[in-house]
């Protein structure tokens, strides 16, 4: 729970998520309502955080989910019954939220390396997804290179760019770390926004191809379906067998106490090197299947929001834990659909719903004993 | 033959001389007290010899290399292992991986072989496993293996921090108060492990306030006063060193 511990705990709380939820507003009110109700947020979440510690132990609405995880791999395979099903529902808009949320669960579980696993709080991993999504995009129309060829290239130059920010922005600590990565961020998007000649600006790239299988492209959402999942079930897999190596232990020791860590011997700034690479490898990843499935890249797809967005999913769950972080994934891309009817509030009752989540139980909903490598 | 040298040794936080040219060496296999008032700089020394700050001036020789500027990481390596003041644990991970965590640069394989499950990966696992409960067992905290090593009771801590120093097999050990705040009866157990270490070949600098405990083990104490050595000798030395005597052990043996 590192980057919820302590005084980052209250700073998190009283300052990114009033921020958020303001910005959510701002479109709806405008701009002294989002003001408002971020002066507002500011000042309740630390009182009814307070207020919550004062009456002790007063019963959380959030269940702990990990009651209902049965043990073992049996589990896995029951979820893979549903998913494999879903395109069969035959209604596109299901299988294209289903398409969204697996890029967002890749996304997601890239970046539960980085703050989850890690320690490390990054705001600005969207760039990451960004430059996967334009590598495949530059890559495909100027240079006509397939889907197939393209992917490893822009998951390598993800990589190498996870690895080259994170040289200079590791010596930096805590907060300051945090504010340098959504800086990295908006610089991200900014370039993309602004160097017309190359990226064509705020227009965006289009007419991108979908991948090919046996020389027909994968045009149907299910097949495109069916692909996302494969790379799900990858992601996944490999997340868990990685956190229980040296490497995943080595994380969790510099989460825990980097001091510590070093005094084992852990080369901590290498490690988190690694750390961040490994994320952007995936962030890399879930940007070529974005530009593949749209067919369309812009700027507008890779804001601050999207940043947030993502971490959301990360903290939702439960930070560190990888089916917590799924189904994270999961409620913060359907939610929203469901909640459909109700437009206006929509995003604004789920931001509320995140704020209570975190006074009442900040370790998410499936969080708990997050850092072993036995669960 | 000595395993450490340290010469000439000063850190200074701005105007604090909180370690000022200090030298004293270290017999291998022996162990060594370092006593001294509260904020005497008996940390900081610590600090420095493992890297975690770098000493303004002076020389510190590990077996015939020089390590006064290497980074933490690199002096653990080389096998000089530590205990905190205030425990250091990792705190939401179960003791075992405490432990295997000390053994982390003994481990050979590689990224990739861990997804592929390959057969040095499960080798060399559950080699370190089992070394790790190895040293639980030695310090009789084995039951704890599963628990979260943060829920534990503060002796227990103690002793976890020591086993993942010894996982290391560092050459030598640096220990920063291991019996603060336990009672009597943990600090005989204590005492007793700490004097065994001797046999294991280790070599042990011990900071310690309990002066029945640093007396009764160590081979060799050093006083430090103000960040300056004041006394070095063997037990009954320094018990009846006129310097120690006012400027510590007086005042400290009274109040005990
Ligand atoms: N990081 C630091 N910055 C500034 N001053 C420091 C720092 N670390 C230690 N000091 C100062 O150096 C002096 C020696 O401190 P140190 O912690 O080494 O004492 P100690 O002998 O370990 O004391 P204790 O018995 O209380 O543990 C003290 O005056 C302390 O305030
Ligand atoms: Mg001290």
């Amino acid at each position: 729970m590192t980057i919820l511990k302590g005084k980052r705990s209250l700073l998190m709380m009283t300052l990114v998520i009033p921020l958020w939820l303001s910005f959510l507003f701002l479109p709806f009110k405008g701009i002294r309502a989002a003001g408002i109700l971020f002066v507002v947020m500011a000042a309740a979440i630390p009182l009814s955080k307070l207020a919550a510690d004062l009456i002790g132990r007063i019963r959380s609405p959030f269940p702990d989910l990990r009651r209902f995880v049965p043990e073992g791999a049996r589990l896995n395979f029951l979820l893979l019954i549903p998913a494999l099903l879903i395109p069969l529902f035959g209604q596109d808009y299901i299988t294209d939220v289903a398409i969204l949320s697996g890029i967002y669960i890749i996304l997601a579980l890239g970046l539960n390396v980085v703050v989850g696993f890690t320690g490390l709080l990054n705001l600005g991993f969207v760039a990451f997804y960004a430059i996967g999504a334009y590598c495949y995009a530059l890559l495909n129309t100027k240079a006509g290179i397939g889907f197939w060829s393209a992917m490893p290239l822009s998951v390598v130059l993800t990589t190498a760019a996870g690895f080259l920010l994170a040289v200079p922005a590791l010596r930096l600590k805590g907060d300051y770390l945090a504010l340098v990565t959504l800086g990295f961020g908006e610089i991200v998007r900014l370039v993309l926004n602004n160097w017309d000649t190359f990226t064509n600006g705020p227009n965006g790239i289009s007419g991108i191809a979908p991948p090919f299988l046996a020389g027909t492209p994968i045009g149907r959402l299910s097949w495109f379906y069916y692909l996302v999942l494969i790379f799900v079930i990858i992601n996944a897999f490999v997340m868990k067998r990685v956190r229980s190596s040296k490497t995943g232990r080595a994380w969790m020791a510099i989460r825990e106490d980097e001091i510590a860590a070093s005094a084992m011997g852990i080369n901590t700034l290498m490690y988190k090197l690694y750390a961040c690479a490994f994320g952007a490898f995936w962030a890399g990843l879930a940007g070529t299947l974005f530009a593949a499935k749209m067919r369309f890249v812009s700027p507008e797809s890779f804001t601050f929001m999207e940043s947030v967005f993502i971490l959301c999913m990360v903290i939702i769950g439960g930070i560190g834990s990888i089916g917590g972080v799924v189904v994270g994934a999961l409620v913060l891309v359907f939610l929203p659909e469901v909640l459909r009817e109700v437009q206006m509030y929509r995003m604004l009752a789920l931001g509320c719903g995140l704020v209570f989540l975190m006074v009442f139980r900040p370790q998410g909903l499936f969080g708990g004993r997050n850092a072993s490598s036995s669960r | 033959m000595h395993l450490l040298h340290v010469r000439d040794l000063s850190k200074h936080f701005g105007g604090i001389k909180a370690i000022e040219d200090v030298s004293f060496s270290v017999i291998t296999g022996t162990i060594m007290g370092i006593i001294g008032p509260n904020g005497a700089g008996k940390t900081t020394l610590f600090n420095c010899l493992t890297g975690f700050m770098k000493p303004t001036k002076g020389s510190i020789m590990f077996s015939d290399h020089e390590i006064s500027s290497l980074p933490a990481d690199r002096i653990n390596r080389m096998g000089i292992a530590r205990t905190f003041q205030n425990i250091r644990l990792f705190r939401e991970m179960t003791v075992i991986e405490n432990i295997m965590l000390a053994r982390h640069a003994m481990i050979k394989y590689g990224f990739l072989s861990c997804i592929v499950t390959s057969p040095s990966f499960n080798y060399e696992e559950t080699g370190v496993r089992n070394r790790a409960f190895e040293y639980l067992e030695l310090l009789g905290i084995e039951k704890y293996a599963g628990a979260v090593a943060g829920s534990l009771s503060y002796g227990a801590q103690r002793k976890i921090e020591i086993a993942r120093a010894l996982a290391s097999e560092a050459r030598l050990i640096l220990l920063d108060e291991p019996t603060a705040g336990m009672n009597p009866q943990e600090t005989e157990e204590m005492t007793a492990l700490i004097g065994n270490l001797r046999k294991m070949e280790k070599t042990v600098l011990l900071i310690e306030h309990d002066m029945k405990v640093v007396m009764g083990i160590s081979d060799r104490i050093a006083v430090l006063d103000h960040g300056v050595k004041i006394a070095d000798g063997s037990p009954s030395d320094i018990r009846s060193d006129q310097l120690v005597i006012e400027a510590y052990l007086g005042k400290d043996t009274h109040e005990a």
